[in-house]
């Protein structure tokens, strides 16, 4: 049963200036049109260049749904292509990364192609002459993805021909990227190890939600943190040094007033962090040496400038969010209307000491692991949410915590910290990335 | 007198405590220094400078028992329970002149919540110390058969 079919009308009106209907979150045809539409205008991120360090090297990733495949080229050159065949389909690429040496071959016919996707070679090829080969798709080797940004070695990629430049799409959001990769003394963030992957049984936009959700953390991670900060305090006897552990889940149980205080900062197309004047990551222990290494660098003045921007989380939209102080990037991959695999990538600082790669490390496996006792807190409220979600006696979901009724969209600004005008941000670009191309494709198609 | 029927009777009860949450007990069972990991990484050697899906010295474990327990703990309503299936324990090392008792546990993990229930395979290496007459966990190790997969949460003790 289509209810919304490629009304633009339809879906535009879920989103009410501070309530979504539910649909979003649990119909799926709803998220059938999220892959359809908003995920291929959206910039989505595909993977990081240090994952790609010698020509041959491979990733995988999806952008919504589509399995695509980033390859680096022996000239060095960077491509995006879809990771398929295009003789049969088959995917040239089945692992998240590798190397193909020179060329990708197609483990079903052989037929091979450069790491820039051109076509190489087709085994008994004279079986294609004169059959008109040379004018389909399939002869200009591997579909790629044309609109693909390389910003600070963090690749993005649009698979809209049309749509928003990648400028204008992320603006001054990309300080978060950039601050992460200004907090190593080589000014280069490094890969080295494989995600920590966490099954959602929910919509991906909750986990998206709650990452700006500043109201939650006192409360649903009480159990948590709270019980770890209670652990601690009886334990520590005469112990003056708090445990790299305890600093990291201590924050969590601030009161609303630091989170009031902190901030929040909204840009157009659906960004927005946390963490304005200060954040959680605020008052973690100096890593020795790192300061020094820090001022050598950049000298003094920068360096301080570069430190003191502790932001907490940033969103990117449509599904990822970047930790700065911590080099955490986490994305939302959307599987289906009530499943969203999470992968939580650790960068390595470049040239600065172990013990900041060490704590980055336990803050992804303490926060977002599904051994994490804080991501089951969290995941717990994420499941009673779509289960909630199906009852008929509401269909709205409410976030007007702190509107306004002169809120400007698409906007940049500086706001209270227990806001929900972020989420609020994201469902405005939402229902404009949904909704941007769909009356341009109904003409087509009649 | 430390024997090889020592480590594997005690490699059987740690089980049974957690199969019957005697949270307590079990943590009893470790040392002081003691360290539970869960290795993210075929052969992992190093549990701090390579990712982990746990790598929890007593605090944290005291602090997850206590978790189970909170009156605020929602992912605990329901409560979860576990079944551990292990079979016989390789003996690694038996040597007490030396202090070295390893084991190597091949099991097969239920965790159950609701009317979800997940199942695991994987091994559990035991590095175990002699203080006074009995033994004590310096480190239990848990590896995943398929450790890089995407589970949903895990939240008892393997």
């Amino acid at each position: 049963m289509a209810k919304y079919g490629r009304d633009a009308h339809a879906i535009a009106a879920l989103v009410r200036e501070a309530e979504v209907h539910r649909d979003v979150y649990v119909d799926p045809e709803i998220f059938e049109l999220e892959m359809e539409h908003l995920f291929p205008n959206s910039w989505v991120y595909v993977g990081h260049a240090s994952q790609l360090a010698k020509p041959g090297d491979f990733i995988t990733a999806n952008i919504g749904r589509q399995p695509v495949l980033a390859s680096r080229h022996t000239d060095g050159s960077i491509h995006v292509f879809y990771n398929r065949c295009p003789h049969k389909g088959t995917k040239l690429a089945s692992e998240p990364c590798g190397n193909t040496g020179k060329f990708f071959r197609c483990p079903y016919h052989a037929w091979s192609f450069k790491t820039d996707g051109s076509l190489l070679a087709i085994p008994l090829k004279k079986g294609y002459e004169g059959t008109g080969f040379g004018d389909t798709q399939a002869n200009e080797g591997l579909s790629k993805v044309k609109n693909v940004v390389i910003h600070r070695d963090f690749i993005f990629a649009r698979l809209s021909d049309s749509g928003v430049s990648f400028e204008d799409y992320f603006g001054e959001s990309l300080s978060t990227i950039d601050n992460m990769v200004d907090r190593s003394p080589e000014g280069k963030l490094a890969v080295m190890a494989t995600p920590i992957r966490y099954m959602h049984t929910c919509n991906w936009k909750m986990l998206v939600e709650n990452q700006t959700d500043t109201c939650h953390p006192m409360v649903a991670h009480e159990s948590s943190a709270g019980t770890a900060v209670k652990v601690w305090k009886r334990e520590q006897g005469d112990s003056t040094e708090t445990p790299m552990a305890v600093q990291l889940y201590g924050p969590f149980m601030s009161p609303y007033e630091f989170y009031e205080q902190s901030g929040i900062r909204i840009w157009p197309n659906g960004h927005g962090h946390t963490g304005v004047a200060n954040s959680i990551h605020s008052n973690y222990s100096d890593i020795p040496g790192y300061l020094d290494q820090m001022v050598a660098a950049y000298g003094e003045k920068r360096a301080h400038e570069i430190l003191g921007e502790v932001r907490h989380n940033t969103v990117y939209f449509p599904n990822i969010m970047v930790k700065g102080a911590v080099q955490i990037l986490r994305n939302f991959i959307p599987i289906a209307v009530d499943r969203t695999l999470v992968e939580s990538w650790v960068y390595r600082l470049v040239g600065a000491p172990d013990k900041l790669y060490e704590r980055a490390l336990m803050y992804n496996r303490f926060i977002n692991a599904p051994t994490s006792i804080v991501g089951h807190d969290d995941l717990e409220m994420y499941e009673r949410a779509q289960e909630g979600l199906k009852s008929n006696g509401n269909q709205w979901v409410n976030l007007r915590r702190l509107y306004e009724s002169d809120e400007e969209q698409d906007v940049t600004a500086v706001i209270n910290g227990t806001s929900e005008r972020q989420m609020r941000n994201q469902f405005h670009a939402w229902a404009k990335f949904m909704t941007m191309d769909m009356d341009k494709r109904v003409e087509a198609a009649e | 007198m430390i024997t090889e029927k020592t480590i594997t009777d005690f490699i059987y009860r740690e089980a049974d405590l957690l199969d019957t949450m005697q949270w307590q007990a079990w943590l009893d069972l470790f040392h002081p220094e003691g360290r539970y990991w869960m290795p993210l990484e075929w052969q992992q050697q190093d549990p701090v400078l390579q990712p982990s899906l746990m790598y929890e010295d007593l605090l944290l474990l005291k602090v997850r028992v206590e978790r189970l327990a909170g009156e605020r703990t929602f992912s605990q309503k329901p409560k979860s329970r576990c079944h551990h299936l292990l079979q016989a324990p390789q003996i690694v090392a038996c040597d007490t002149a030396a202090g070295v008792f390893k084991a190597r546990t091949s099991y097969i993990y239920t965790e159950t919540r609701g009317d979800m229930l997940e199942r695991y395979s994987g091994w559990a290496s035991h590095d175990l110390v002699q203080v006074g007459d009995a033994l004590k966990i310096k480190l239990k190790r848990v590896d995943l058969v398929n450790f890089d997969a995407p589970f949903g949460n895990i939240q008892l003790f393997m």
